[in-house]
């Protein structure tokens, strides 16, 4: 077979249906990747209007432009569009997009996952939209801190938008996180240990992880203060043992870390695009990524210095102060990483570089103010002024959006297949820079003036008018720049002209493709031994095409690719992916019909909702694609591999590991948000604590322990060959018993509004009910595939994932009904 | 502070801007260049400057501890919707509104509370701000040097009247504080 004849073969296996049906049933990487990148583009410059809408209100005083009532849903959407529909989907789509390419692999770990992920996004974010057409839009600030948000102080469905529409989003960071963090560690080509991955992937890597720790707090929160709103669950209010502060802890747990996974990614491009225009090799590669990881520890340790005005002890703010300062220590790693980068080669002034030493300038002038605003004293009197507006903007538009413009013109030619051909981005990025730090600069110093964020108006006789419409004036100049870079990527599309493969001199993998990228990226997946292997090889790209390498005999009408052992980079499985699916936007829709639910409080379509997305889910877990044969399988190289799915630990183990990982944080926070409010919560204790019952206890722990023994005697069963009957017959009787007793517990948690104490007790037991009835439904379907046998017979990757999922409501069961019945004699 | 600040930033440029002026010397290692751009600056260089001027910030975080003193005189400040309404423990029963007095030259505790949503206590020229939070009563210390007028605000975004969320604090000498208490005993 020749090179043509591959690519021809390759295509029709590979690629999405044409028109419009191919919109919605892709699940190929770079098609969902590209609509990630459109729709997070769309809303930055929604947010990006929202911005010009703000600096009109404040350009002069006394400003009559719109009352504060509809200025206050602006500021409130601005931040919330930007953060939640900007920013972390544009880091998705860039991660979706590049990190096969990267990897030397031909799709992410979860096609569908992918498509599905995007669906949630991108409905989340219709929600938001209307709600700010129809004037509904959430008005109590980005950070919508109770009682102002509660139902009392807003009273409109605004809030609820907000609360139900960002979370929707989060899902599908969620599930992006996931299919990131598998991806990344099992999904690589062979030979690319974890020492030779490009520096993206460890950045994407740390940050996914860092989705999955920072993510869930947040969630967690929404779903208590929606309760409260909806229900009159008292969690964040005090007369009734709840605290305004749980939320605040809740939110900025989330808050800090989301800062650091939205400038995390931008350093990955960083370091991926400086050393290219340097001609050079990354300085410290091993700093780099021990720096990306200190920064998401570090990041986790410094959310209370959001809250140093909040009346928290001295000790304590000497401690967060501390850890906030530290924090510096990594990032100045990076920066001067990159700058002996810089010494090392010879650097090119090109266009992605010109972005990059606007990312210096005005990162390291955010990072200074940062320390700044770390050291309590200074930031008792700046919080909250305009200075901190100031500060945030350079770090994030300096951190992020400087950077992530750097990328696009950096990729665009991979994008594309074309040379840009007109001048543009030149000018584009002196107006945006200059824009930017004359708006900035001049709201740092009419802050330390003492005007306060997200005022409305103010007063003539300030003092801040001339500085106010000088950063008006200039935010303007910055936002024509913006429009000039969308105009420059519009013509870049449709009149460039051709370019070469590889136009900046690049090493690493996403170049040793033609461009624009086939569907199934490379056309055999290659044997990688250096960190660039394409500046190592020059003849890789050749030898792909050739299908040299691995899989570069295409079989039937199957997506193959391989899975490599995470640390060693050693080939392990074969993985035959899905093809076109609708079922991923059918079940984005069906997840979306139940938050609609909750929105609209029509509760009863929120069970019909979840019962199609139990049974479309069932769906997806039956439709795997596989081999025509079971047991080994030729992937080319005389190598024989076994398919993934009949190894001990599939794809969908790892992914399940991933997931029950955010889970636990999310359980971890509900845990914190219980000893908070009983160790910390005005008006504690509660009029009445919950009594022991000896007989949900026992049943509880005795339903459990059954499940997690049945399902251990069903893997041996299943490993033996034999059919698993008698241990899935166990574990389903020990879930049912489980379910029972937690129903019992649940009945008696007390009138779930007098007090948060009884409303807590409701959400841990209703939290473990959810994860016994999860474990019930996958056990079930373990006993069906048993019961029918042949062909549906389980497998071990089967069991084990049920397994995982069981033990883990297994142990949720147990510590929820301890931490609960004993309530009592805790005090 | 911000002058160390300017000549980090300095220090910054000027790495890049020489970046693209010199001649690379090829001949440098690679462990000597991590050894000076990695353990030199990255890592010795910012540990030391954020050491001092943390423990600067917590010794002058330090000094504007409230600390107990003899003649402290205690307030009560209470946000709500946009307004405030002060008490005071020499004068029970008197209110303000909108207005707080003060004695000039002494310390003066203020216990912040809020009756609905969150609020910030700030008289910039008196005080950092400190956060007026529903159930939970916080308590600044401010100190006013001399007799006068001082402006003050809600500084925690509170709703549509946040923008003109303002109160007044008057500080008075000896014979004027004097006189505002004895006013209220009549």
């Amino acid at each position: 077979m020749n090179a043509l004849a591959r690519h021809r073969a390759l295509s029709r296996i590979w690629s999405s249906e044409p028109g419009w049906r191919g919109v919605i049933s892709t699940v190929n990487h770079s098609d969902i990747g590209r609509m990630f990148l459109l729709v997070a583009t769309l809303f930055f410059l929604i947010g990006g209007v929202l911005a010009m809408l703000i600096r009109t209100q404040l350009a002069t005083p006394h400003s009559a432009f719109v009352a504060p009532a509809i200025y206050d849903q602006i500021f409130t959407m601005h931040g919330t569009v930007m953060m939640f529909l900007f920013a972390i989907p544009l880091f998705e789509g860039a991660a979706v997009y590049l990190l096969p390419k990267l990897l030397g692999t031909r799709d992410l770990a979860y096609p569908r996952l992918s498509a599905y992920g995007f669906w949630c996004y991108v409905f989340g974010g219709l929600m938001l939209v209307f709600a700010m057409l129809a004037g509904l839009a959430p008005d109590s600030g980005w950070f919508m801190y109770p009682p102002l948000s509660s139902s009392a102080h807003s009273p409109g469905v605004n809030a609820d938008f907000w609360l139900i529409g960002v979370t929707f989003v989060e899902v599908s960071a969620i599930a992006a996180a996931v299919e990131i963090c598998v991806s990344i560690l099992k999904f690589r080509a062979p030979g690319m240990s974890l020492d030779l991955m490009p520096i993206f992937a460890w950045y994407a890597l740390v940050t996914a992880l860092m989705i999955l720790m920072g993510f869930p707090p947040l969630i967690l929160g929404s779903i208590l203060l929606e309760l409260e709103r909806a229900f009159g669950f008292p969690f964040f209010e005090s007369a009734l043992g709840g605290s305004p502060l749980l939320w605040q802890h809740l939110f900025w747990l989330f808050g800090h870390p989301e800062v650091y996974i939205i400038f995390l990614p931008a350093a990955g491009v960083i370091s991926t695009v400086l050393p290219v225009m340097a001609r050079t090799r990354l300085l410290g590669y091993r700093w780099i990524v021990a720096a990306a990881v200190a920064l998401a520890f570090l990041s986790f340790g410094l959310w209370v210095h959001h809250m140093f005005a909040t009346g928290i002890p001295h000790m304590g703010l000497a401690f967060f102060s501390a850890a906030s300062t530290l924090v510096a220590v990594p990032t100045g790693i990076q920066i001067f990483a990159w700058l002996g980068t810089l010494w090392k080669g010879q650097p090119r002034l090109t266009l992605p570089m010109l972005y990059i030493i606007g990312f210096f300038f005005t990162f390291v002038i955010g990072g200074l103010t940062g320390v700044m605003v770390a050291i309590v004293p200074f930031d008792w009197q700046a919080h909250d002024t305009a200075f901190v507006t100031a500060h945030l903007h350079y770090v994030l538009f300096g951190g992020f959006v400087f950077p992530m413009l750097a990328g696009l013109y950096y990729w665009l030619p991979q994008f594309t297949g074309r040379k840009r051909f007109f001048r543009i981005g030149e000018m584009a990025f002196w107006l945006i820079f200059l824009g930017f730090n004359g708006a900035f600069l001049a709201m740092h110093w009419v802050g330390l003036l003492g005007q306060r964020r997200r005022i409305a108006w103010y007063p003539e006789d300030a003092g801040w008018t001339e500085i106010n419409l000088m950063s008006s004036i200039s935010a303007f100049i910055m936002a024509i720049g913006v429009a000039m870079v969308v105009f420059d990527i519009a013509l870049h599309a449709l009149l460039a002209i051709r370019g070469s493969r590889n136009p900046w001199g690049a090493g690493t993998l996403e170049w040793a493709m033609p461009t624009p990228p086939a569907a199934y990226n490379f056309a055999s997946i290659p044997i990688v031994g250096d960190r660039e292997p394409l500046a190592k090889d020059p003849a890789l790209a050749n030898k792909i095409a050739r299908g040299e390498y691995f899989l570069g005999a295409p079989r039937g009408d199957l997506r193959e690719t391989l899975t490599v052992d995470a640390a060693s980079g050693r080939p392990e499985a074969l993985v035959i992916f899905p093809g076109n699916s609708t079922l991923p936007i059918a079940l984005a829709a069906a997840t979306g019909a139940a938050f609609l639910g909750a929105l609209i409080r029509v509760y009863w379509v929120i069970p019909l909702a979840l019962l199609f997305v139990v049974g479309l889910s069932l769906r997806w877990g039956w439709s795997q694609r596989q081999a025509t044969h079971s047991g080994l399988q030729n992937v080319g190289r005389a190598t024989l591999l076994p398919q993934a799915i009949e190894t001990d630990r599939s794809p969908g183990w790892w992914g399940s590991v991933f997931l029950l990982g955010a889970d636990t944080v999310l359980y971890g926070s509900l845990f914190f948000g219980y000893a908070f409010l009983w160790t910390v919560g005005p008006n504690w204790p509660p009029p009445q604590w919950l009594s022991l019952s000896i007989l949900e206890l026992a049943l509880g722990l005795i339903g459990a322990a059954a499940a997690a023994v049945g399902l251990q005697a069903a893997a041996r069963a299943v490993s033996r060959g034999s059919p698993p009957s008698l241990g899935v017959l166990l574990a389903l009787t020990g879930v049912a018993i489980t379910i029972a007793a937690l129903a019992m517990t649940l009945t008696r948690a007390g009138q779930l509004t007098d007090y948060a104490y009884g409303a807590t007790i409701f959400v841990m037991i209703a939290y473990a009910l959810i994860h016994a009835a999860i474990a019930a439904i996958m056990t079930s379907s373990l006993a069906y595939r048993t019961w029918r046998g042949g062909a549906a017979r389980p497998r071990t990757s089967n069991v084990n994932i049920v397994r995982l999922w069981t033990d883990y409501a297994a142990f949720v069961a147990a510590t929820s009904l301890i931490a609960t019945q004993f309530s009592s004699y805790l005090t | 502070m911000l002058a160390g600040s300017a000549a980090i930033f300095a220090l910054v440029m000027l790495l890049l801007l020489i970046a693209y002026r010199r001649t690379p010397a090829s001949h440098q290692s690679e462990r000597r260049q991590e050894r000076f751009w990695l353990y030199g600056l990255g890592l010795a260089f910012p540990l030391v400057t954020l050491a001092a001027l943390l423990i600067y910030g917590l010794v002058l975080g330090e000094t504007l501890l409230p600390k107990a003193s003899e003649n402290v005189v205690t307030v009560r400040a209470e946000a709500r919707q946009w307004s405030w309404s002060f008490g005071y423990a020499d004068a029970a029963g008197r209110r303000t509104q909108g207005v707080l007095h003060i004695p000039a030259g002494r310390p003066v505790d203020v216990e912040i509370t809020s009756l609905d949503v969150v609020h910030s206590f700030w008289a910039p020229r008196l005080a950092g701000k400190l956060d007026a939070i529903p159930g939970q009563v916080n308590v600044l210390r401010i100190e006013a040097a001399a007799p006068g007028e001082y402006h003050g605000v809600d500084a925690e975004f509170s709703g549509p009247g946040y923008s003109g969320d303002a109160f007044t604090v008057i500080a008075h000498d000896p014979a004027g504080w004097g006189a505002f208490l004895g006013r209220s005993k009549e």
